[in-house]
């Protein structure tokens, strides 16, 4: 059986409709969980297998939560079906939030109450204790079991997204919903998190998480890149960077800035971008080769170049598909 | 059942542990109290008077004498010229002018008719207005004194020059006022922000998401704020009663059963608030201004209804304060029964189901 | 650029011990080091390393408990105005106002920062053919797609011609296209002579930068160009120095 279901849902806001009330916008708070709520999705269709780490990557804005909020109930597609655990999202609402798990974007925990009143009370409202499901928990809530009296609000950030996890998991869901779950939390945080999920998927949970952070795209065994309400692509991370259309060369010099302009400049170029100490380049092949290219950036006054093929990243990826 | 416990449970450590809100919470009463009580006292006593009588006969002298005579007012000065009025009040040598007519004891004879003109210093307007109120009871006294003697009708007709008009603030009158105001700011403001709140941090979503019942959130967010009014019923009335010694003529029970009906009414008021609005700070502008003001202006707390040109007679009927303000004047002050107020019960009664109603079908079980 | 500073330095941001206490708490402690002019300076850290005081006494919105720092070559501790007057900052979470116009945006922030009329409107006119965003000229904020947001957020902040920009997390949640082009943004800047402190989770943006500091439980532990601390660390990338680096964090919660 499929974990997830989806078939060509489509949702649409218009300007009018967001529920707001006249003329009163809603106040900043640091806690802004509608990012990109406001954003429309477009006849998405995918399928995620039970047990399978499914990531959904993309910028803000590009319709992740309010895919999210589709599939775990909160919104209503405006045309096509989707089934959670084999419920459907519509119809069969109170089935499917029996069985799900949602870390909605940004940590949604109260920060007022305790790390262990936190526990408790989401215990209670999935009618569960947090001794029956311990086992579940027990690696993630052990980092935070010595400030379990300390409030939520006083917890760094990769603290409160373990407890905020703890939270999603104490009911044993089939299916974890995690809503850009690392975003803003530093890379150390980030890793260790990753490798919680692992974890969770050992144990059989099905785990639908979307990130913006590209990087993370490897960790998932299947991902859809996202972009302007649409799926770009749906494939392994593997095959996705199989299918990358060019030879991808990262080029170096000394002069960094200037060497963008001039990859750029040159009429064989498809696309250019910086990638952290190198420009990632893919040039129309046929008609250049990496020697060609390395005279005419050293007639331009480049020193030290350093040209290479590499395999091309996900956001290498990312960036071609949706040039399209 | 132990999903709505540990809801509750929740939502009143949300409520201890925010210290500022529950001590403005717990305060607001007493502080009101003790303002309205104390404050702004409407007490009259020895006001300065000054007297202008053209021509001085009986009439003027005996009037002038009860004035004097009363506890209200010391008559400190007699002038003779209208000139000399606003120099008095200038100076602050009387706070009550009473201006006789020409020839007054005279035109009573004749005609029948006499005016007294009572000018006012109104810089203290509520206390101009029971001062000038005593004068005038004096003034009718005299009028009857003189029915009782002859057998043709005299009138005297004292006229007050005053524009300003607010109901005279007694204990009687603020301490009702008090608890309406006081129940819709707890339990509509508050129990609108607190779902509110939910809404804008997130956690709203969670919720929905598990199986917890829309009607157990609902409640959940309804039962503190009910126990912090009852709270707050019982401060105003122990300070009403022995602080301020307003008794309770009638049967407490009543009254309990009353306010608890309003309260009620206001928590369903809050709950419909919720429905219309994501963010808190809407939330906190409709129920402050879209409740809070029109209780205070509109409910004959402040200003008496009579008063009110008509198409705001009509408006104040839709204000639920105004229908509880009237039946604890009737239970409280009056000492009459339930009976005595039916049509307020059933009025709130009426609302309560109606707000009720609209607040369940509204509340979302979706964020749509 | 204001012609009263004094060109005389070529250390823009100078901190000499710094430290900052919350109580017993001690958020960055006994921290040092020198910003150049023109310089891409990336301020790195976990979360609750730091980094956030630390910045926030630099722009002069926190006094320092100890140590001196100087901003644009004013003393952060006493001349904070002076300081404010002559840097720039953006936060991803804090940028333009939703509800006012593009231009209002700008005319608004170049008010503030003293600038007048008609050398708004012109430098206006200018950002937005570099920009390209002549047609969103008129266009309340709110509606732009979050990348032309940060872009113009950016351009805004550094619109009165500071002689530093502070970036605080900047690039969050853009798709990696305008990613690219915002740090072309602060190349452009940096051309100008602007002097550019950010903070970043993304490692890869940490290579973009001259020079990187690395901040562990209050303290700098690294400091050095990207290349030299791979050397240092025998790492591969940034990710590895920053993993490497923080893991000694002994500050659990913060």
């Amino acid at each position: 059986m499929l974990a997830i279901e989806v078939k060509n849902i489509a949702k649409n806001y218009s300007s009018e409709k967001s529920g707001k009330f006249i003329g009163l916008g809603k106040p900043f708070s640091d806690n802004d969980t509608r990012v990109d709520s406001d954003t429309g999705i477009e006849g998405i269709s995918f399928e995620v297998k039970k047990g399978e780490i499914f990531g959904i990557i993309g910028p803000d804005g590009a319709g992740k939560t309010t895919l999210f909020r589709i599939l775990t109930t909160l919104l209503l597609p405006d045309q096509g079906s989707a089934r959670v655990n084999g419920f459907d999202v519509v119809s069969e609402y109170k089935s499917i939030r029996n069985c799900v798990g949602y870390m909605p974007g940004r940590f949604s925990l109260y920060q007022d109450l305790t790390v262990e009143e936190n526990l408790n009370f989401f215990a209670t409202v999935f009618n569960t204790t947090i001794e029956e499901n311990y086992e579940l928990i027990k690696d993630i809530y052990q980092q935070i079991e010595p400030f379990k009296n300390r409030r939520a609000g006083k917890l760094s950030g990769g603290m409160k997204q373990k407890l905020a996890l703890s939270c999603a998991l104490i009911h044993k869901p089939d299916v974890l919903f995690l809503d850009e779950p690392t975003t803003g939390v530093d890379p150390v945080s980030r890793k260790e998190f990753w490798g919680m999920l692992k974890k969770l998927k050992d144990q059989g949970i099905t785990i639908l998480v979307s990130t913006p952070y590209m990087d993370e795209a490897s960790l998932c065994d299947r991902i859809a890149l996202i972009q302007n309400g649409q799926f770009l692509k749906i494939d392994t991370p593997k095959d996705i960077i199989s299918q990358y259309k060019n030879k991808l060369w990262a080029v170096k010099s000394d002069t960094m800035y200037k060497l963008l302009n001039d990859l750029r400049a040159n009429e064989l170029t498809k696309n250019c971008f910086a990638f952290g100490d190198k420009h990632h380049v893919s040039m129309d092949n046929d008609k250049l080769t990496m020697d060609k290219l390395r005279e005419e950036l050293g007639t331009l006054g480049h020193k030290n170049l350093d040209i290479r093929e590499i395999e091309p990243t996900i956001e290498d990826c990312f960036m071609q598909l949706s040039q399209v | 059942m132990k999903q709505l416990l540990s809801f509750v449970q929740k939502e009143f450590h949300h409520i201890l542990r925010d210290k500022t809100t529950m001590m403005i919470l717990l305060l607001m009463p007493i502080i009101q109290i003790i303002l309205f009580g104390f404050a702004i006292t409407t007490e009259v006593k020895n006001t300065q008077v000054a007297v202008l009588a053209p021509t001085n006969d009986e009439a003027t002298q005996r009037i002038t004498d009860k004035i004097n005579a009363s506890a209200y007012f010391d008559v400190v000065d007699r002038i003779h010229n209208t000139n000399e009025i606003l120099p008095i009040f200038r100076d602050a040598k009387a706070k009550l002018v009473v201006v006789f007519e020409d020839h007054f004891a005279e035109k009573l004879r004749h005609t029948g008719t006499a005016h007294i003109q009572l000018i006012a210093d109104a810089t203290d307007p509520n206390a101009a207005t029971s001062f000038s109120f005593y004068a005038n009871n004096i003034i009718m006294d005299y009028q009857k004194e003189l029915m009782a003697q002859k057998t043709n009708p005299y009138q005297i007709r004292p006229e007050i020059k005053m524009l300003y008009n607010p109901q005279m603030l007694g204990a009687f009158n603020f301490v009702p006022g008090v608890l309406g105001m006081i129940m819709i700011l707890i339990c509509a403001m508050m129990t609108s922000i607190s779902i509110v709140r939910e809404k804008e941090k997130g956690t709203m979503e969670i919720l929905l998401v598990s199986p917890m019942k829309p009607i157990y959130i609902i409640l959940s967010k309804i039962t503190p704020y009910f126990v912090l009014s009852c709270v707050n019923f019982a401060t105003i009335m122990l300070l009403s009663v022995y602080v301020l010694k307003v008794p309770i003529a009638g049967s407490f029970l009543s009254l309990v059963a009353v306010s608890l009906l309003y309260i009620f009414v206001s928590l369903s008021l809050g709950l419909l608030v919720s429905t219309l609005t994501d963010s808190q700070q809407a939330a906190m502008l409709i129920s402050g201004m879209g409740l809070m003001i029109p209780v205070m202006l509109l409910s004959g707390m402040i200003f008496p209804i009579e008063n009110m040109p008509v198409p705001l007679q009509w408006v104040s009927n839709i204000i639920p304060a105004k229908w509880y303000i009237s039946a604890v004047k009737t239970i409280m002050i009056k000492g009459l029964g339930i009976s005595a107020v039916l049509k307020e019960v059933s009025v709130l009664i009426l609302m309560s189901l109606v707000l009720i109603g609209i607040s369940l079908k509204k509340f979302k079980i979706r964020l749509e | 650029m204001s012609n009263t500073i004094q060109h005389n330095t070529n250390k823009v941001i100078t901190a000499e011990h710094l430290t900052k206490k919350f109580g017993h708490f001690t958020a960055v402690d006994d921290i040092s080091f020198e910003v150049e002019r023109g310089e891409i300076f990336g301020f790195l850290g976990a979360n609750g390393a730091g980094k956030t005081t630390a910045m926030r006494m630099l722009c002069g919105l926190s006094i320092p408990t100890s140590g001196k720092g100087f901003v644009a070559g004013y003393d952060i501790g006493s001349q904070t105005e002076l300081v404010k007057r002559n840097i720039g900052y953006m936060s991803q979470k804090f940028s333009l106002y939703d509800d006012l116009k593009v231009w209002e945006n700008i005319e608004l922030f170049g008010g503030i920062y003293g600038m007048n009329d008609a050398e708004i409107k012109v430098k206006t006119d200018e950002l937005m053919k570099v920009l390209n965003f002549e047609n969103e000229r008129d266009k309340r904020v709110g509606s732009l797609p979050l990348g032309f947001k940060q872009k113009l957020a950016f351009s805004v902040s550094i619109f009165h011609s500071p002689q530093v920009v502070f970036l605080d997390e900047p690039t969050g949640g853009v798709d990696p296209i305008t990613r690219r082009q915002f740090w072309e943004l602060i190349y452009d800047a940096t051309s100008k002579g602007i002097t550019v402190f950010v903070t970043t989770h993304y490692m890869d943006e940490a290579e973009y930068c001259n020079r990187v500091s690395i901040m562990v439980d209050g303290k700098i532990e690294a400091l050095d160009s990207p290349k030299n601390l791979k050397t240092q660390f025998n790492a591969t990338s940034m990710e590895e120095v920053f993993q490497q680096l923080a893991r000694k964090s002994t500050r659990k919660a913060d």
